[in-house]
């Protein structure tokens, strides 16, 4: 018997048939990823030097970067204040630099609408490096040159995480949009 | 990618608006932020509750994670050590030996020094830990090095209580919530601890300040020539009033012009427990902090960050349980 091709209602987030987005999940996701990727440096116990990465500020590029337009540009005020309540960052920091973050890259999106994404990890690792070493200055820890010499390996360190955070978070935006059972 | 289109500014006013409208409450809030930065540049305590709180919510999860870390870390040490467990028992025995008989002697030492103490009319410090808790997390992607304890103000930890785990000095309290602390590490550059030579005769008296790489900058207090040798250990002196004298704080390394690069002794990540300890001379801290008061003309020295508050310039006079 000639049938239909199964995957013929279906669209990359499965079928459509009696399936829905949950506008919940979808509007949930990014947001708590990027607020997990905050919390998540705390669990990791170093005395000696910072090297991991501000996950928090990468997820939150990345999201930027896999959905423009996801994230409301004032998204870096709240963002911002929960990363600064658990980074050990005076408060505020965070603030400023998620938010100039974000209008960075409206004004780079406006400028270069296309981009490749080797572009857009050129401009992640300045935004990184710039990151960091604004933290580190306002952070009220002596700079020595030491210090800045043990920098170097939390900032390649999270140059280098990014593609793969953004792969990840590009599986999460899948995620995301999945159509879940609805029966109406 | 190039953007949706949806979000190309046009010709109509009204997204040209919404946008505008974007640009400008993006920048009242990295205005926001840049003002409470400031803020807590200069007051660092004000945001502290705000913290603290927010830290209590996560300590469950932190402290869930620390068991498991060192419960871990416990199986792959028991792994190795049947790897090694003949040489090692050797090696352990005649330790034991030398353990025992430096204890005995030890024993002598202690009654000789209470004997000492009784005709001097000094009395015994109190040194029952407030809380003993686990390191649950700290700050690791911050420049600044602090460290979070699964206890707070429901345990009875106060502000400026000192923190250690069975080898030597962690650190000291600096905000508390009700189920965590927050804790400056000694390896801090912000944090500074009055040290001595656990060498009694050399009678080195030094300041030890975190180097920014996990090691301590020591810096000694009487110039001139650097009488250090790599392998001295330095003990806390009790000067400024926080901390027990005698506990051991870092091993010198390095020695430089001014004193001498030294390693921690008890490393907060490889620690399992650590204790809560009363602050050694409340009396001290307090009279330390009213003269600076005095000094500034204002009360920074209340401010948990500011290290110039907790140890006078000068060497305080060495508190009486300290020799």
């Amino acid at each position: 018997m000639e049938r239909y091709n199964p995957r013929a209602r279906a669209d990359q987030y499965g079928s459509r048939l009696h399936r829905e987005h949950s506008t919940i999940v979808a509007n949930i996701v990014p947001w708590a990823s990027i607020m997990l990727g905050s919390i998540l440096p705390l669990f990791v116990i170093t005395a000696a030097i910072p090297w991991m990465p501000p996950l928090g500020y990468l997820t939150m590029i990345a999201w930027r970067i896999v959905r423009p337009g996801l994230l409301p540009m004032w998204a870096g005020f709240p963002l911002g204040l929960f990363d600064d309540l658990f980074s050990g960052q005076p408060l505020g920091s965070g603030i400023l630099l998620f938010s100039l973050t974000l209008i960075a890259f409206e004004v780079i999106e406006a400028r270069f609408p296309w981009r490749s994404f080797a572009q857009d990890w050129f401009t992640t690792g300045l935004c990184i490096i710039v990151y960091i070493l604004f933290a580190m200055i306002v952070s009220g820890a002596k700079i020595t040159g030491t210090l800045l010499f043990v920098m170097v390996p939390q900032i390649v360190l999270a140059i280098l995480l990014f593609p793969l955070l953004a792969r990840f978070i590009s599986h999460l935006d899948r995620f995301r949009l999945v159509r879940w059972r609805s029966v109406r | 990618m190039a953007p949706p289109a949806s979000r190309r500014s046009s010709y109509s006013k009204r997204a040209q608006l919404s946008v505008f409208t974007g640009y400008v409450v993006a920048g009242i809030g990295a205005v926001l932020g840049a003002i409470l930065l400031i803020l807590s540049i200069w007051r660092p305590d004000l945001p502290g509750n705000l913290r603290a709180s927010a830290n209590d919510v996560t300590t469950p999860a932190t402290s869930a994670a620390a068991e498991v870390r060192t419960g871990s870390k416990g199986f792959l040490e028991s792994v190795q050590g049947y790897l090694r467990a003949g040489a090692q028992n050797a090696e352990l025995k005649r330790e034991m030996e030398l353990a025992r008989i430096r204890l005995a002697e030890a024993d002598a030492v202690r009654l000789e020094n209470r004997r000492l103490r009784a005709l001097m009319n000094l009395q015994e410090t109190d040194s029952a830990p407030v809380a003993v808790t686990r390191m649950v997390g700290s700050t690791s992607s911050s420049a600044r090095r602090f460290g979070y304890i699964g206890a707070g103000s429901s345990d009875g930890v106060t502000i400026g209580m000192p923190v250690r785990t069975a080898r030597g000095v962690v650190g000291r309290v600096l905000e508390v919530g009700l189920s965590n602390s927050r804790i400056l590490l000694i390896t801090d550059s912000q944090s500074v601890l009055p040290i001595r030579l656990s060498d009694e005769r050399r009678n080195i008296v030094a300041f030890a300040s975190g180097n920014g790489d996990g090691r301590l900058r020591v810096r000694l207090i009487n110039l001139g020539i650097n009488p250090l040798e790599p392998g001295d250990l330095f003990v806390t002196s009790g000067a400024g009033g926080y901390y027990q004298p005698s506990v051991a704080v870092a091993l010198v390394e390095e020695v430089i012009d001014d004193g001498a690069i030294a390693r921690v002794v008890s490393d907060p990540a490889a620690s399992d427990f650590v204790a809560v300890m009363p602050i050694f001379q409340p009396e001290a801290v307090r009279a330390a902090r009213t003269a600076d008061d005095q000094r500034l003309g204002e009360d920074e020295g209340n401010s948990p960050d500011n290290p110039a508050g907790e140890v006078p310039a000068e060497p305080a006079p060495m508190p009486d349980g300290a020799e």
